[in-house]
């Protein structure tokens, strides 16, 4: 043992003892087993309906890269509802304790929450909402949505997408193992030196806080060498850079940005793992450690990894507005480069977290006008957006609802950016909550665009549509819930009030606590019309049946294909002939046409290897957070023994005969409904009005862009 | 750019691609490993930050500095071990392109022999100055410069195993796609392990010695 560990430890268990079990706890020990007996209740059922086989064989050793991409957005769906519980509890916990009057109950001087309880809940919503939810949401989409845009087969590497997704699930098993096996940390979700030092947190929580998050930056940089790969090297022959989807486009500037910043991530929690673990002085308080490198290093990934979840969530507004607008992206050029900008300057501004390092007004400065600078390639998008919708053909279906959102929110979190980025304001409204009601619109932004395109590409993948009506009433009850808990946040912030505290001291801040609990009930309303619109829609599935071109407007190549996707994407490999594909096809009249010719195709195999993988990083993780050091040793020798063992094994695929190809590409054109016309009738067929007020003739109808719905 | 006024003949338009395209497992292999190795060079940009950061006079917390333990000279030894291997490896690859087993076999052999000695001369630093009491706990300093050199010493010996299991495979199994962009993506990173190597001695052995 390099350093003094607080507390006992043996050989065999490490710290892990059964007092470690918080069955004490009146919040946990219940909860606990609801878990248990939902997990059993679930357990039972698979093997009553005897879906093991089909569980194993279809899902757990798929390397389908929709398949994939339906797990990711499960696992983010789940972790933002444990996210948003974890909100909950914050916000009700404020709402009770405010004032020096505020009575206390279950172990806390005021409200119900102790201090330390409160702080590894704000912790761990933070962790989970960034990395455990929008990221395998943001992932998740990417995985069905860019293969299929680029006319690809699969990703460019499958097993390496199955490996990134589960060590992604290991990491999102071992952060809620913290909820009944030890604790989590309590220093926020980015970790402040030196209260993360063994000195001050002797407990595992901080443990599990660093290797939860090695696990999932390791997930991450995998799918980012895979994303880049596939858009870099599998797109379908005549799929040029200038006619990349936009939403691909995003994703490669997204990937790129966490391709090289994950790592500094890695680096900055191992160096605290090497505090930890190995009582070196990376970041303590004496011995010639740094406080501020860490704030440092953790940042110079943070900034980035902030513009690697909002860089795809504009992608899916780019994509969604075109399509319910009737018109091609206004500025598709402008907003490439705007991407590309944005993912530049997200190097260079990561010091405006924390202006009150006091580092001097000239490199205050610099990073001030930097963080400005990223207001402009971000207003050029707007503009395209506004632009694109200019006397389109609109029409306001719930996607279309939350892309509009997003674009509302996208402008308050801006607009108080820009507030933030002068250093002289930033000063005063330094860790307020002003600063957190700010973050928050920019992530509501992204869930915002991430609700938008799971209804956007729900049909794509299941063939049939969500809900409209359920997606609207959602929309409206979680932008109510959105208002009412953020517009007295942001009033709370000028009042002074600090983040994350456990008693809000100042009885005048309570009228605003008590405004956001009234939210926080809307957004669980909200949650229920989510679940709503799932029950309804699965109901109705069959009456909602999706053609190839799901909204009969829609532009990029997944569209092309049958909906649902068949696992081989394409049946024959489509020759792209303009920027978007889908919308050019149409509007010549080449919708209908079908490759008379059918090849083989070659496909990856199914391999069980990635989640035993995945297992086994969890196992590690569990065995160094309770500083098992046998079982961290063996688990660690697994993994090299299982990748050795792959690589001799390897994969040789298997192939699907043109016949069955054909076959089954026929059944799927069978089933599905036709769609020669857009469902709506609005408008004059020919639809020129968008682009031209005068007469919607014969010439007009021509136009550049114009829809051509004639035979 | 999608524009109906150019006429198209839906007989003539060429709409569907088919498989003949072929990807090349090679390239894309590679390629995704080069992204790997560029996500490897921004970890050690970071350490080398961390270092940069952790080497001013108070960050060695009145304990040794780099000048008073660095042997450039016998580092210098480490520096040609870990040349000789990259130059090894380099007539492996050059026997591969003959399609010669045993020059591929010999040139790994060599290669890895030398990489044990750059880890072997490694290891026995560490231990001759963990004999002077000069550790990582130390200071703040010291704890920098151990993690950038040893997380270089951890790839050299990741490296190795893989180069192993490349021996293994070269004689068990005939050159296929897969082997040969497996050896070209170890070739990689067995070069970017020297590039690294010559960062940390100029900026950890010489300069430290010299300031």
């Amino acid at each position: 043992m390099l350093v003094n560990l607080p507390g006992p430890w043996n050989p065999w268990l490490g710290r892990l003892a059964l007092s470690e079990i918080p069955y004490t706890n009146p919040i946990l020990a219940p909860l606990f087993v609801v878990v248990v007996v939902l997990g059993l209740l679930m357990v039972a059922g698979i093997t009553y309906y005897g879906k093991w086989g089909y569980l194993w064989k279809e899902w757990l050793t798929t390397v389908d890269h929709k398949k994939l991409g339906i797990m990711y957005i499960i696992l983010g769906l789940v972790m933002l509802f444990r996210g948003f519980i974890d909100g909950l509890m914050m916000r009700t916990q404020q709402a009770m304790a405010v004032g020096p009057h505020a009575s206390g109950m279950m172990g806390a001087v005021h409200g119900y929450l102790t201090p330390f309880h409160f702080g590894q809940i704000y912790s761990a919503h933070g962790m989970i909402m960034i990395l455990l939810a929008a990221t395998p949401l943001l992932v998740g989409i990417m995985n069905i949505v860019i293969p299929l845009q680029i006319g690809a087969r699969d990703m460019a590497y499958p097993y390496l997408n199955a490996l990134g997704l589960w060590i992604t699930a290991a990491a999102v098993v071992l952060i809620m193992a913290s909820l009944f096996v030890g604790d989590f940390a309590h220093n926020g979700w980015f970790g402040y030196a030196p209260i993360f030092e063994l000195a001050y947190s002797p407990g595992v929580g901080v443990d599990y806080w660093i290797w939860t998050f090695q696990l999932v930056a390791l997930g991450t940089t995998l799918g980012s060498i895979n994303f880049i790969a596939t858009i870099v090297k599998m797109r379908a022959p005549g799929m040029k850079w200038s006619r990349l989807p936009m939403f691909t486009w995003a994703s490669l500037s997204a990937n790129i940005i966490a391709l090289t910043s994950f790592p500094c991530l890695q680096v900055a929690i191992g160096l605290v793992a090497a505090d930890r673990y190995l009582g070196t002085h990376f970041f303590t308080a004496g011995f010639g450690g740094n406080l501020m490198l860490y704030t440092n290093l953790f940042w110079l990934w943070g900034h980035p990894e902030v513009y690697f979840v909002i860089l795809p969530a504009f992608g899916m507004i780019s994509e969604i507005i075109p399509t319910f607008s009737e018109k091609p992206l206004f500025g598709y050029v402008t907003m490439v480069l705007a991407t590309f900008a944005i993912a530049g300057v997200s190097w260079l501004v990561w010091l405006h977290h924390f202006f009150t390092m006091g580092m001097g007004p000239y490199v205050s400065t610099e990073f001030s006008v930097a963080t400005m600078l990223v207001g402009i390639p971000t207003g050029v998008k707007v503009f395209n957006w506004a632009f694109t919708m200019y006397r389109g053909r609109l029409t306001y279906t719930a996607a279309m609802y939350w892309a509009l959102g997003a674009l509302f929110l996208l402008l308050v979190g801006g607009l108080t950016g820009m507030m933030l980025s002068i250093p002289a304001i930033n000063y005063m409204v330094h860790n307020s909550v002003f600063v957190v009601a700010h973050f928050h619109m920019m992530l509501l932004c992204i869930v915002y665009a991430i609700f938008g395109s799971v209804i956007y590409w729900f049909p794509k993948v299941f063939g049939y549509t969500l809900n409209e009506a359920w997606g609207k009433v959602m929309f409206w009850l979680f932008s109510a819930g959105t208002a009412l808990v953020f517009i007295p946040m942001f009033m709370e912030g000028f009042m002074g009030m600090t983040r994350r505290l456990d008693w809000p001291f100042d009885p005048h801040w309570a009228p605003y606590l008590n405004i956001q609990v009234l939210g926080i009930l809307v957004y669980v309303l909200s949650i229920l019309a989510f679940v709503v619109m799932l029950y309804v829609s699965i109901r109705d599935r069959a009456q909602h049946r999706a053609a190839a071109d799901a909204w009969g407007t829609s532009r990029s190549l997944e569209w092309l294909t049958a909906s649902p996707v068949p696992f081989y994407n394409f049946a024959v490999v489509p020759q792209v002939n303009a920027r978007d594909e889908v919308a050019w096809r149409r509007e010549h009249g080449l919708s209908a046409q079908r490759a008379s010719h059918y090849d083989a195709i070659h496909m990856p195999n199914n391999t069980g290897i990635a989640i035993i993988i995945g297992g086994l990083t969890f196992v590690l993780g569990f065995a160094l957070t309770w500083r098992i050091w046998w079982l961290s040793l063996i688990s660690l020798l697994a993994i090299i023994v299982m990748m050795i063992y792959r690589s001799a094994k390897g994969d040789p695929g298997h192939v699907i005969p043109a016949e069955e190809v054909e076959r089954m590409d026929r059944e799927a054109e069978r089933t599905m409904p036709r769609a020669d016309l857009p469902r709506h009738s609005g408008g004059v067929l020919g639809g020129a009005i968008a682009y031209d007020s005068g007469a919607a003739g014969e010439g007009s109808a021509n136009l550049r862009g114009a829809p051509d719905y004639r035979p | 750019m999608s524009s109906a006024a150019e006429k198209v003949d839906p007989e003539k338009v060429v709409l569907w691609a088919g498989e003949h395209e072929g990807h090349d497992v090679i390239s894309t292999r590679t390629f995704g490993f080069w992204l790997y190795i560029l996500s490897d060079g921004m970890l050690f940009a970071t350490l080398f930050a961390a270092y940069g950061v952790l080497s001013y006079a108070h960050s060695y917390y009145t304990g040794p500095t780099p000048a008073q333990f660095v042997a450039p000279w016998y580092t210098f030894i480490q520096t040609m071990a870990l040349f000789l291997s990259v130059l090894a490896y380099g007539f492996s690859m050059t026997a591969l392109k003959h399609g010669n087993r045993a020059g591929v076999i010999n040139g790994l052999l060599a290669a890895s022999v030398l990489g044990v000695v750059f880890l072997g001369l490694d290891i026995h630093d560490v231990l001759r100055m963990f004999g002077m009491h000069i550790t990582p706990w130390t200071s703040g300093g010291l704890s920098a410069f151990y993690m950038l050199t040893q997380v270089h010493a951890a790839h050299i010996f990741f490296g190795l195993i893989w180069m192993l299991v490349m021996i293994y495979q070269v004689m068990r199994k005939e050159f296929t796609e897969e082997v040969i962009g497996r050896l070209i993506s170890l070739r990689m990173f067995w070069q970017f392990q020297a590039v690294m190597w010559v960062f940390i001695y100029v900026f950890v052995y010489l300069w430290g010695y010299m300031s």
